[in-house]
């Protein structure tokens, strides 16, 4: 089982990912330059949050484009595990490897701070862990994580139980006060339709420790060591 | 031949446009109460060479499709002159 890192040029999260993977859940991981073609052989790759090519142009319109990508594209479609997280997020809606994008907050404020989500759908690689509708503190820090798809991708989505998690309230409850940035639907997270690729505004990397003041990340991370493992 | 293009980006009617609402609230704050609204977008100037008009927007309309605008969330249109 290997994990791999990808670092694009002002990848900021790179080395949390990197930390959490293969000092916490001690699990052979290592960096993937965005130059590098070959990634044959890895089990999962992570795509981390930051500031790829400093946001310019659209979010993740850069790196999308980036060399490794064409590997990444190939990867995925052989069905390997894909996690985007944040800016990763946001590569992904722009590869179209996940459908939709990622604009604006509806508040145009940069939201940095802990967000409770709730999980929608645990019979996924990266919910496996999960307890239905169980709800994790994990935080989000983004200024570009409004959720929005057209009216016929949001039906598409929610049909084929694609919305694996939704920003809700303590209670669970799903609300527009629970929605820090305006995303349709309290959407948080997705995953395409055969379930080999994930992408979610919150960074699990940063909830692995108590000291963290939340080790809910774990639930993602171990459920694709798992999913792996079987 | 060289050309000059300006491309012009702008959001989708329906999507969210945060950035043109708040700037909208601010021209009603500053005094302009007839302001309808305001939408925010880019502008994109750039010099290709090109044999003819045709072949020049043929490339122009693949680059906005793969890279310079997002249709998921935007619209382009663009004007082309001899440089």
């Amino acid at each position: 089982m290997k994990f791999g890192v990808v670092q694009f040029p002002g990848s900021n999260c790179d080395f949390d990912c990197y930390y959490a993977l293969r000092y916490i859940l001690e699990v052979p991981t290592e960096f993937i330059w965005h130059k590098e073609s070959d990634i044959a052989n890895y089990d999962c790759i992570v795509l981390p949050g930051g500031f790829s090519y400093g946001d310019y142009l659209r979010v993740g319109a850069i790196a999308r484009y980036s060399p490794v990508m064409e590997a990444i594209l190939d990867f995925a479609q052989k069905g390997g595990l894909l996690i985007g997280i944040c800016n990763g997020f946001q590569v992904l809606t722009e590869a179209r490897l996940l459908p939709g994008a990622l604009i604006r907050n509806n508040c145009l404020h940069f939201i940095c701070k802990q967000q409770t989500i709730r999980v929608e759908n645990i019979g996924t690689p990266f919910t496996n862990l999960c307890q239905k509708s169980q709800i994790l503190k994990i935080p989000v820090a983004h200024g570009e994580g409004c959720y929005y798809a057209d009216r016929y991708i949001i039906e598409e989505l929610e049909a084929n139980n694609q919305v694996l998690f939704r920003y809700c309230d303590n209670q669970g409850r799903i609300t527009s006060d629970a929605n820090p940035n305006g995303s349709l639907n309290n959407i948080a997270g997705i995953c395409n339709k055969k379930r080999n690729i994930i992408g979610l505004m919150p960074h699990p990397e940063r909830s692995m420790e108590d000291c963290l003041g939340s080790t809910d990340g774990r639930l993602i991370f171990e459920s694709i060591i798992n999913y792996l493992k079987i | 031949m060289i050309w000059n293009v300006r491309i012009k980006i702008t959001l989708k009617k329906g999507v969210l446009d945060a950035q043109g609402k708040a700037t909208y609230k601010a021209l009603l704050a500053l005094g302009f109460p007839k302001v309808q609204e305001v939408r925010i977008g880019k502008l994109i100037e750039l010099k290709i060479e090109g044999a003819s008009l045709n072949e020049v927007e043929v490339q122009v309309q693949e680059m906005c499709q793969r890279l310079l605008a997002n249709p998921v969330i935007e619209e382009f249109v663009y004007e082309v002159e001899e440089s």
